[in-house]
Parts: structure tokens; sequence; C-alpha cells
């Protein structure tokens, strides 16, 4: 992808759930390269999101483009990173075989086993310094582990854009350092995608170029200086918000309640109304 | 005993019962593996007795037990399929089903008057009282459900183990579902021949929980549940010749044991060797 060319192309987007709409209007482009920190409290749509990229989940009005067609699945230039989940201790799976999925885990048949396969699976696992562990049940590995096997599955393919859905969630800060530092360095070498859903900005906050900020239906986007701004959240949230710098950290503070809390705890905030006929809160 | 072995396999009952337990017993492997790994018990519990109410249906109505098997094994995994999509609601929709199906095995039982062989034939298997076309249709839909298993295998597998990043990729995991519940549906019907309704879960759960005691690697514990049960079926088969005993107690007997030894004696040795932090840094299962 060329500088200027749009990964993600979303025109007035619209997604409702049973009856509910998730968010509205949305338009926006994210242009490649660009590491960009989807954020808002639970239940906001950004997984969501994810699923309509991934060709998972229709738009209930408006467009969307994917490098530059409309959304299909299977998708083999997008890679995909989940929250991290538990295997069972007994399966027989390695930390290799997760990591080959990513090259033939959606073919029919019984799968590769020649070497050109064995050696791009070796080498993406090598990428991310998981080889020691490769060859472990999966079941035994640490979160941080697990999540390093799953972002070598995620590359093994070599997607132009890569999904991470909440990927830092229960590890401890200092696998979540580990694991942000392994896709802030391939976005960075390789000039290309990241859209990253978390809770909590602060752990990629030196890594996020764009921040898509999306509460109750509305949503803001541009630079992190741009968005998390008292002005931008107070705007979105609809009641008073301070956002504060501290120690390089972004701290959000809601008046009502005096409490401080990272953007991961955003439920602390008294909920508003959804008003869709409120024009978005942001620039595109 | 070996003399006498040789002398029975003359036999063209015996060729038979051999011929159709060596394609049950690949079929039965490969698709234990699937059953552990997506905790499916419970589910292929329900096929066989509901296969029990299709045979017990299909003599009543003079139709070959076989094909009545398959007929309600297969009705029972669409109304599984269609009733319990989630996994939550699967176990409950199951007891549903079976209780109702059950229900109507009993009313065909009391129906027809003659049927106390039959039903212990179809109870506790009957391998070695199969006909010779009943042996054909064992080894057709046998050969059908390994064809179905080849091409769904790679995306199944990545569907059981993985299913978030299996659908972010494209792979049909909802589809796939259904599809593993009819090739369930034709794996028990076929297993039922050689243990009966009542001991299916000795072909259709023990190879596979073998298998995962014995390698972390997934191919290779396909082929080693594969292994463990061409083993305890074609060797229940010829025991069971040699002395009188029922197939299936030497079926499970044989896998009983065979769990046993890779669970305390052969597992911990092949595991610690593949995966050498496990032993060390790792509580032993």
């Amino acid at each position: 992808m060329a500088d200027g060319t749009s990964v993600v192309r979303l025109r007035d987007a619209t997604l409702d759930f049973r009856g509910h709409r998730v968010w509205s209007d949305l338009s926006l482009d994210f242009g490649a390269p660009s590491f960009v920190a989807i954020l808002g409290p639970n239940g906001s749509g950004k997984t969501s999101l994810l699923r309509v990229i991934l060709g998972l989940a229709p738009l209930s009005a408006g467009t969307i483009e994917v490098l530059g067609e409309p959304p299909r699945r299977g998708n083999p230039a997008i890679g995909y990173v989940p929250q991290h989940q538990s295997f069972d201790p007994d399966l027989p799976l390695r930390g290799r075989d997760l990591v080959q999925f990513g090259v033939d885990g959606y073919r029919w048949g019984f799968g590769r086993s020649d070497a050109a396969t064995r050696k791009r699976v070796a080498e993406a696992i090598e990428s991310v310094e998981a080889s020691a562990y490769a060859d472990a049940p999966i079941g035994r590995l640490s979160g941080g582990e697990q999540q390093r096997l799953r972002i070598a599955q995620a590359l093994v393919g070599d997607p132009q854009l890569l999904l991470c859905d909440e990927p830092l969630a229960s590890l401890d800060l200092r696998h979540q350092q580990e694991i942000t530092e392994l896709i802030g360095r391939w976005q960075r070498q390789t000039g290309r995608t990241v859209l990253f859903v978390t809770h909590d900005v602060n752990p990629v906050l030196n890594l996020v170029d764009r921040v898509l900020f999306v509460v109750n239906g509305r949503w803001a986007a541009g630079t992190p200086d741009e968005v998390l701004t008292s002005e931008r959240m107070t705007d979105l949230y609809g009641s008073h918000v301070d956002v504060l710098r501290v120690h390089g950290r972004v701290l959000v503070v809601s008046e009502s309640t005096g409490s401080g809390f990272e953007i991961g705890e955003p439920h602390h905030i008294p909920s508003v109304d959804h008003d869709p006929g409120r024009p978005p809160a942001s620039v595109s | 005993m070996f003399d006498q072995l040789t002398h029975l396999l003359g036999y063209e009952f015996v060729q038979n019962a051999i011929a159709a337990g060596v394609v049950i017993a690949v079929v039965s492997g490969i698709v234990s593996r699937f059953v552990v790994a997506r905790n499916m018990s419970f589910a292929v519990h329900a096929l066989a007795e509901l296969g029990f109410t299709g045979s017990a249906g299909a003599i009543l109505v003079g139709v070959s037990p076989v094909i009545g098997l398959l007929a309600g094994t297969t009705i029972t995994a669409l109304f599984i399929g269609a009733l319990g999509v989630r996994v939550r609601e699967r176990d409950a929709v199951v007891g549903v089903v079976m209780a109702f199906g059950l229900g109507l095995g009993v009313l065909f039982l009391t129906l027809y008057p003659r049927y106390a062989t039959e039903a212990f034939a179809i109870l506790f298997g009957t391998i070695t009282g199969v006909s010779h076309d009943d042996v054909l249709l064992l080894v057709v839909i046998g050969v059908i459900t390994l064809v179905a298993l080849g091409i769904v295998y790679r995306p199944l597998m990545f569907a059981t183990v993985d299913p978030d990043v299996a659908e972010a990729r494209g792979v049909p995991v909802g589809a796939l579902a259904i599809v593993f519940l009819l090739i369930m549906a034709a794996a028990v019907a076929e297993a039922v021949q050689v243990v009966g309704v009542l001991l299916i879960l000795t072909l259709l759960i023990t190879p596979g929980a073998t298998a995962e005691r014995l390698t972390a690697r997934p191919g290779r514990a396909t082929v080693y549940s594969v292994a463990i049960a061409l083993f305890c079926t074609v060797g229940g088969i010829l025991a069971a010749l040699v002395t009188n005993a029922p197939v299936s107690f030497y079926v499970t007997s044989l896998s009983f044991a065979a769990y046993l030894i890779a669970r305390f004696v052969v597992g911990p040795l092949t595991l610690g060797a593949e995966g050498r932090r496990i032993a060390a840094e790792m509580p032993s299962p």
C-alpha cells in the first residue's frame, strides 16, 4: 500500500445489532502505514467494527472498502489476533501447529506438510522469538507465550492489515509490553496498518498515530493529541470529562464522580442517552 | 489357539466381520479425536440411543436395521444441529431430543413381539452376525464418511481448537458444526454394529482420549487414535471368535486397558520426550 491509499475506507457506515444502533455515520479512512487504537467502553461496537472489516457482519447502512474492495470472508490479506483464551492443557496441539493454521487452516483437505510450509512456520515463530517453546503443548504455555504464537499465526500469512482484538487482556504488564513491542516493530518494519482494539490506550500510546473513540453510538477520530482532550471527550460523552496526562499516561477523569481512571474504565462515566439525530462529534 | 484362529478366518462371516470392523475402526478413530476435542460425548450417546429407536422402527416395518440406525442417527443429528446452535444450549437440546426419541424406541419394542434378540443385538453389538449385504452397506457408508472427513479435516480441526480465529480467517465454523454432526451420525451407525448402542463410547471416545495422552502433535494423535481403534476392534473380534465371550466385552476391555497404559505408563514417557519443558516446569496432568 502506497502512502495516502486507503486500507479501510468507511462512508456513512451504520451498524445496528438486534434493533439497537451500535454506531452511525462513520466516515473514516485508515491508511498505511498507520497504527490505529480503537477505544471506547464495553459494548460500544469496537469488536463489531472488526467483524465488519472481516466480512463476518454486514453494515446496516453506508459503505466499507477493505484494501480497495468490499469486505469478504477469509481475505488472506488480513491477519487477526484475538483476546487471550486458555487452551486445555491436554489438547494435542503445539504452538507450531497453531501457527500453521495461519497458513493452511482454512484449506480443505489434510493440510500441508511440505518443507516450504514448515520453513515459513518456523520463520514466523522465530520472528516473535517463540522458538524455545513452540513444540510444547499450547495449553501449558503462559498467556504471554500463547499471545506471541498468536501473533506469529497472524503474521505468517504476511497480511496487509492486522486486526487485534484486545490482545493484551488478562496479560501482566511485562507481557503487555512485550506483545505491543512485537506488533509495533512489525508495523514499523513493514509500513502496514494495525487496527488495535483496546480498553486501555496507555500500553500502546507511544505506537499509536491515530485514535478512533466510540461512545454510545458517537465517535471521534484523529491523532491522540486531537482526540484525547477534555473538550472532545466531554463532547463525546455528553458530560464533563477531564483528560489528564500524568507521567506519559492518559487519564480520563469524570467530574460527577470525581474518580480518576484510565480509558480502560470508562464505565464509571455516567451513561448518556443515545441521540442518533446528533451529528457525530468529530472530524473524519 | 493359533490353528483355531486360522481355521476361523476361512469362514466368510469372519472375513465379513473383520472387513467391516477395519472400516468402522478407521472412521471411529478419526471421529473420536474430534468428539473429544469438541466435548461432544453426550451428543454421541444421544445419537446412539436414537439410532436404537431408528433400527427398532426399521425392524418393525421390515427394513434393514442398519438403514434404520443410520436414519435414526441422521435425523437426531439434524435436530441437534437445528436447535442447539450455541454451545450453552447444546447439551440441553441433546437431552430433550434424546428423551423423546427413546420414548419412541420403547413403543416400537412393545409393538414387535419377537424383539428380544434383535434388541439385545442392537444394544450390545452384532458384528459377527451381520449379513453380507449389511457388511457391504457398512463399508460403503464408511468410505463415504472417510471421504467427507478427508475434505473437511483441516478446517474442522482449526474450527475445533481455535474457533474465533478460524471464523476470522473465513472458515465456515457454523456449517462445519452441522457437517460434523452428520459425520458423527454415520460413525455412530457404524460403531454400533461392533459394540452396540450402550457401549458406543468405547469406540467414539476412548481412542481419541487415549491418543491425547500419548502425544502433543495433532497429526500423530489422529494416527494413534486410528491405530488404537483398529487394535481394539480387530483384536476384540478375533478374541471373541476364539473364546465365545461377546465382541463388545473384548473391545471395551482392550480400549480401557489401552487408556490406562497410555495415561499411566507410556504417556508420561512419550509426552516427556516430546515437550522437554513440560515435565520439568509443569505439574503433571
